[in-house]
């Protein structure tokens, strides 16, 4: 047993915080989110010289062949500067999706071309009267001799408007068992029939979009692995952003963590540093708590989904999704708190945070939907 | 970064499973074992155990073979605790305070010869101790001590009073923070005796705890006269060892704690199963789902961050900030579960024992008991304090005036 990271891993984290210091750095952040695509192409570009893109990518389609604990790294350091923009939507989702799932072909195609930065995609899940479960499924495709003709709704698709690929899950097999019935489709953004449309978000650094299908016409050419076979290694690729969001979530509860405490050495009231206080003195003990708690439970997820079996892998990533996500809320709220006035200003950065925070809980199974997972593991022949 | 055990941990953990189930009754129920109401009981059930583990060369895992250690590793040494702490943490529980601060205290700051005689003794089981720090007016300022030691002759003549000393009514020895300086003040002048608790002068009274049993005591000290060779270290820096003997520990204590937790979860799934609520069972009711699934993720938050700390210390040699938060992560997760266990419960809830109890009112002695959590070995805000103060700089807390 050995829970401590190697010197190759903390200079992922290392030279991530330094990079995202002078590349995107908090005032950036802050003008990025007054601002509607809420990227950078400069930003993009020199993300991929980091290689950052490569990382996950097996080496044989142009990648790094890195673990889940290197990506979780990499993403903490994200978390912590909130950087915008589809990295996550591309890398950490589509791209697995296309690794868990696609056709050895597939894979030439589209990795490739992820690792380098050509391109953007993403992963369109979720379906009206849904909520967060990922096998509501209803959205159909129509056979036409050979080709599909789909047509349906997809929402809080994350970066939509600026991906140039978008994956869908649909349903595409009349079975009893819907996990005999899951296809999934990679299209072009720009197909005739697709409709993107940003909705307003809580967390304006990352958008969402409802996306619409009008009878989208695509040929076989278009299914990602095999038809009505996509079931397991969409929830396969599922935990793994669900570990990354995660990850995102502790780097984002540290830094908040330390711009509290921070302000709480200086700020002066009653002739006394705040952080003197118990109330507030106790309310930052609370947040590295849950940080550092946060961070146990993310290495434990991210090394499950490499080494676990299916079982460990699944309860784990669920089990932090829960934990990592609710305690970022909790660090981020208490971190207005602390700040006080300052705090509930759009001035200060404390509110990217809570957002993020937010953002991160509500996406890809609230900690009710992954609670509820867990318990499926605990007590399998129940229910 | 690897969470599991190596090859041969594995085999290890194997035997010593192997060998519980075969030293433990075939019926044995770790829920169902005898409380503090019957100290005696407990205490020689502790001795029975400890003696057994001796024999078979499984106590003091990773202590020196001279004082009747095995000599082997840190890890082996968590593999028994932790599998202990999973089957029978009943009977390793009354010798948490032998294990955890008398053993290591005298190991690291005894001398020879205090080593050669409390070691092995306490390792085979025959010494069983008690910690001898809060008194009435020093609680959480524990450094508020005014117990006395004063020096006559070869001995220490030693008044004053503990309170909540933990088995102190059938403790052998006592581990006892004196003022050996009178004009001291704080945690200056403060020193270590290891005190025999037959020593005429003695009195310890117990009290009763709101489980109705009674775990701790009131002691009283009476111109006990203890001989000078018993103190331990230099005479005071007794601040100064305990500080650092706790902190050694606790990444330990953390990895027992939760392993003995996570069967507690492994309990509360079986009672889902096993009990019916509107003629339904209470696992299909989505709520209670909720509750149990939330108690597991706690328990490994626990775990997990308990390993993580106990690897980086193993690695590095000193404990990381990240241990400071050990014991807010274990107290207030086991308050919240037992009384959600309870809450499961509905009515039932009320029942403490007897048919109509569930699980024989095992959860409603665990909610009662878990209110000494944030208390006991520290309280909830003086562990906030340590982890502001000491490991995110703020300012100590200034009289105002």
């Amino acid at each position: 047993m050995d829970i401590t990271l190697s010197k190759t891993q903390q200079n992922i984290a290392k030279e991530a915080r330094r990079f995202l210091k002078k590349e995107c750095p908090p005032e950036v952040v802050q003008e990025m989110y007054s601002d509607d695509p809420a990227f950078t192409d400069d930003l993009w570009q020199k993300m991929v010289e980091m290689d950052w893109m490569a990382l996950r990518i097996p080496e044989g389609y142009g990648g790094m062949g890195m673990e889940q604990i290197d990506m979780s790294l990499l993403l903490e350091e994200m978390g912590r500067a909130i950087v915008p923009g589809p990295f996550f939507a591309t890398v950490v989702l589509a791209a697995e999706i296309i690794l868990a799932a696609g056709t050895s072909d597939q894979k030439t195609q589209y990795l490739k071309h992820i690792s380098d930065g050509t391109i953007k995609a993403t992963l369109a899940l979720h379906e009206p009267d849904g909520g967060d479960d990922p096998g509501y499924i209803h959205m159909s495709a129509e056979r036409d001799g050979d080709d599909f003709l789909i047509t349906g709704t997809k929402l809080y698709v994350p970066d939509a408007h600026l991906v140039d690929f978008i994956i869908i899950p649909v349903n595409t097999h009349v079975s009893d068992n819907f996990k005999n019935s899951i296809s999934l489709f990679i299209l072009d953004a720009r197909e005739k029939g697709i409709t993107i449309s940003p909705q307003p978000t809580m967390d304006a650094t990352r958008k969402l979009s409802t996306v619409s299908l009008d009878r989208v016409r695509l040929s076989k050419r278009a299914v990602l692995g095999e038809l009505n076979q996509a079931w397991d290694p969409m929830l396969h690729a599922l935990q793994r952003a669900q570990v990354g969001l995660c990850a995102e979530s502790v780097g984002g509860a540290q830094r908040a963590m330390e711009i509290a405490t921070d302000y709480a050495k200086v700020r002066v009231q009653y002739d006394q540093p705040i952080g003197s206080f118990q109330a507030v003195k106790h309310m930052c003990a609370q947040m590295f708590m849950e940080a550092e708690s946060s961070r146990s439970m993310l290495y434990w997820a991210s090394w499950a989904q490499d080494h676990g079996d299916k079982n460990e892998a699944a309860i784990a990533a669920s089990s932090a999704k829960s934990y990592c996500t609710e305690a970022f809320t909790k660090v981020a709220s208490k971190g207005i708190q602390v700040l006080g006035g300052t705090g509930f200003t759009m001035d200060n950065e404390m509110h990217l945070y809570l957002k993020r925070a937010k953002a991160n809980q509500a996406a890809l199974g609230s900690p009710k939907y992954h609670r509820e997972r867990v318990m499926q593991i605990l007590s399998p022949l129940a229910m | 970064m690897d969470f599991r055990l190596t090859q041969e941990e594995e085999a290890f953990r194997n035997e010593f499973r192997a060998w519980l189930r075969q030293t433990l009754p075939v019926d044995w129920d770790p829920f169902n074992q005898p409380t503090f109401k019957d100290p005696e009981k407990i205490r020689d059930a502790y001795r029975a155990f400890q003696k057994n583990l001796f024999k078979a060369g499984y106590a003091g895992m990773h202590y020196d073979k001279a004082y009747g250690g095995q000599g082997r590793s840190l890890m082996e040494g968590v593999i028994v605790s932790q599998e202990t702490g999973r089957t029978c943490i009943s009977l390793a529980m009354p010798g948490v305070i032998t294990h955890g601060m008398a053993l290591p205290l005298i190991y690291f700051c005894g001398s020879e010869a205090q080593k050669h005689a409390f070691i092995p003794k306490i390792l085979d089981g025959s010494l069983l101790w008690c910690q001898g720090f809060s008194e009435p007016d020093a609680g959480s300022d524990v450094a508020n001590i005014s117990t006395m030691a004063i020096r006559d002759g070869n001995d220490y003549i030693v008044n004053g009073q503990k309170v909540w000393t933990s088995m102190a009514h059938f403790a052998d020895y006592c581990l006892l923070v004196v003022r050996t300086d009178p004009d001291s003040r704080k945690h200056k002048g403060l020193s270590y005796l290891l005190v025999d608790m037959s020593l005429p002068g003695i009195e310890p009274r117990p009290m009763t705890q709101i489980t109705g049993e009674a775990e701790f005591n009131e002691v009283f000290f009476d111109n006990v006269r203890v001989p000078v060779a018993s103190l331990i270290g230099e005479e005071g820096q007794g601040w100064k060892m305990a500080i650092t003997t706790l902190m050694f520990e606790r990444a330990m204590g953390d990895v027992v704690i939760s392993a003995a937790y996570e069967t507690n979860i492994e309990r509360l799934v079986q009672m889902a199963e096993s009990t019916k609520t509107a003629g339904k069972p209470m696992i299909e009711d989505p709520v209670s789902r909720q509750q149990i699934a939330q108690a597991y993720i706690e328990i490994m938050a626990l775990k997990f961050h308990g390993l993580r700390n106990f690897s980086s210390h193993v690695k590095s040699g000193i404990p990381g900030p990240e241990g400071s938060i050990g014991k807010l992560l274990w107290s207030e997760p086991n308050q919240r579960i037992t009384e959600a266990a309870i809450d499961m419960q509905g009515p039932a809830g009320q029942i403490a024992g007897g048919p109509w109890s569930v699980q024989n009112g095992t959860w409603q002695y665990a909610f009662l008991r878990s209110k000494g959590n944030t208390i006991e070995a520290g309280t909830s805000e003086i562990q906030r304090n340590i982890i502001g103060e000491r490991v995110l700089g703020l300012p100590k807390d200034a009289p105002r005036v």
